[in-house]
């Protein structure tokens, strides 16, 4: 199991959302976040006073998958966030050691 | 009786029928030149009385028809405050501030309200000598609903009185604008009261009231034009304002802290609210709903226009980008250029005096107050000083005798027509605005700070004056 952390524009969300549930994604969690990369904001100017905004809007969404799934939830989410401009997000894996759907207390796989 | 009573009606009947006839007979029969004239000398009698009556019916009707439009300005001028200044002033600082500034302009609506019923109309408008009115009007004494025809002939006093109450509320809360964000609520109480009496009170005497130095429509010794309010509102509180920050200090962390506007929105609406307001403000300023109003009507919205065009073209060239916070300050900076000479100059000139204000006004916000380093929060010197002395003298300049013939039928106003001397009076007019400005306010702040101090504490201005100086916040986004 491997947990995808995926930060995108807010504006990609449904596209990857519904990428991630064509390949057979089941569950997820949106988070509204704040923050920069490489480009470090930008400004915006009040009466000729500049402001720099270095912590721009996004979104985090976190899915956690088969092993085996990982590489289809990976191009899914690149192909469905990518304008190809600044600000486009970056996407994090982690090996996931325990998942337990607190229901029934299933465990592993069959509780995601 | 009742007999007595039916005698008398039948005895009147009688004469009725009979002397009718009889009446017309006479009449029918007078032909003769003698009673020819005397018909004649009746019916011109006549003639006259209802012409008599036909004036006194247009004059009633003039009067209610100023009267109507005066009101109005009145209730507009009265918005440029309530909802629009506060909106403009309260979206342009940050959203911890935001109710104690909006509460600034608010409680400029009570507290000067008070004082002008009590004391200050008396000291603007009453008789007294070339620099102040008297106590004769105090408590609104003999300011009653009959015209005074040394300020307005076709309408109620009472009615000049509250207009000119709106113009003794917004000034000082312009001056607001210049120390957002760190004064404290008493002192700015104890500060706007002195302000009243002893610089606005004086200045509206000087400009507009009986035997005033600057009156120029009262044989002032320095006539100076002032349609609506440039030297009296805009020069004294925009000096003012800049006397105030410097005296009062940078807020905490400026210029090395963000302090961007928390809204542009409000601001925006404020803004186009003052825009409205001020055809009260400046069309109003004719005190009748005649030729002028329209022509002081046009003049300001041309201004207004042309100045949003000069602000975002210069933003635009220098900047790359056309901001709305520009054209809005644009707009007001326009505004505040034609007020002095709404009354005075053809359309035309109004797009020159506010492109130019526009222009000039972008300079001293963005470049001016940078080079100086002074922390004029929301820039009420670099729009209402600035842009106010350029209307006095631009005035000057532009006036036309054929809008406003003030100085009599065919002679000469401003200096375009060869007046040159209306220019140094504009001048003149605004040496002393700046003087009395400058001096009266570091007398007042000096006695204010020395008695209960100015500034509130480092901690109330780091929490924001909404929670400090009046308990609540503008926005619980908890709930």
């Amino acid at each position: 199991m491997q947990k995808i952390e995926a930060v995108i524009q807010p504006s990609k969300l449904d596209a990857v959302k519904d990428a991630l549930v064509e390949i057979g994604v089941d569950g997820m969690t949106i988070l509204e976040a704040r923050g920069h990369g490489r480009q470090k904001g930008h400004t915006e100017v009040y009466r000729g006073r500049e402001y720099s905004v270095d912590l721009l809007p996004k979104v985090k969404v976190e899915i956690v998958v088969t092993d085996a799934m990982v590489d289809g939830a990976v191009n899914a989410i690149i192909s469905a966030a990518r304008t190809g401009t600044i600000g486009d997000g970056k996407i994090f894996i982690s090996k996931i050691d325990e998942a337990i759907r607190i229901r029934n207390d299933e465990r592993g796989e069959i509780a995601l | 009786m009742r007999i007595a009573v039916v005698k008398v009606f039948l005895a009147l009947l009688l004469v009725l029928g009979v002397g009718g006839p009889m009446l017309a007979g006479q009449q029918a029969f007078a032909q003769t030149p003698a009673a020819a004239s005397v018909s004649q000398a009746s019916r011109l009698a006549n003639l006259e009385k209802q012409a008599a009556s036909n004036t006194a019916a247009i004059a009633a009707a003039q009067t209610s028809g100023d009267n109507a439009w005066m009101l109005v300005s009145a209730a507009l001028v009265l918005m440029m405050s309530g909802p629009g200044l506060a909106l403009f002033y309260g979206g342009l600082v940050r959203k911890k501030n935001v109710l104690g500034t909006m509460m600034q302009t608010f409680a400029m609506m009570a507290l000067v309200t008070v004082l002008w019923a009590l004391v200050s109309y008396s000291l603007a408008f009453g008789q007294g000598n070339a620099f102040i009115g008297g106590f004769h009007n105090m408590f609104l004494h003999g300011v009653g609903l009959a015209p005074d025809p040394a300020y307005a002939a076709t309408i109620p006093l009472q009615t000049f009185m509250v207009y000119q109450l709106m113009f003794a509320i917004i000034t000082p809360a312009l001056i607001t604008g210049a120390f957002a964000e760190r004064m404290k609520f008493s002192s700015m109480l104890v500060f706007m009261t002195c302000w009243t009496l002893f610089i606005y009170s004086p200045m509206a005497h000087m400009v507009w009231g009986k035997g005033g130095l600057l009156n120029a429509a009262q044989g002032g010794r320095i006539p100076c034009l002032d349609f609506a309010g440039g030297t009296v509102v805009h020069v004294t509180s925009g000096v003012s304002a800049l006397v105030t920050a410097i005296f009062l200090g940078k807020r905490l962390g400026y210029p090395r802290e963000p302090m961007p506007p928390h809204s542009v929105v409000l601001s925006f609406v404020g803004a186009c609210m003052l825009w409205v307001g001020w055809f009260g403000f400046n069309a109003g300023s004719a005190l009748s709903a005649g030729t002028l109003a329209t022509s002081a009507f046009v003049t300001t919205h041309f201004a207004a226009a042309a100045a949003a065009i000069g602000w975002i073209a210069a933003e635009w060239i220098r900047q790359g980008k056309p901001s709305a916070l520009g054209a809005i300050s644009g707009a007001v900076a326009g505004l505040v250029a034609i007020t002095p000479a709404a009354g005075f100059v053809t359309p035309m000139s109004a797009l020159w005096i506010g492109l130019i204000a526009g222009i000039f006004c972008y300079f001293m916000v963005v470049k001016v107050k940078a080079w100086f380093g002074y922390d004029d929060s929301l820039d009420a010197f670099g729009v209402h000083g600035a842009g106010g002395t350029l209307g006095a003298v631009l005035t000057g300049i532009f006036a036309n005798s054929a809008i406003n013939p003030i100085f009599g039928a065919g002679k000469a106003t401003g200096l375009l027509e060869g007046n040159w001397r209306q220019l140094f009076n504009q001048i003149g007019g605004v040496a002393i605005a700046w003087s009395i400005s400058i001096v009266g306010t570091l007398i007042i702040l000096f006695v204010v700070d020395k008695t209960m101090g100015l500034r509130v504490s480092e901690e109330e201005e780091h929490d924001g004056l909404d929670l400090s100086q009046h308990g609540e916040e503008g926005y619980d986004w908890a709930h």
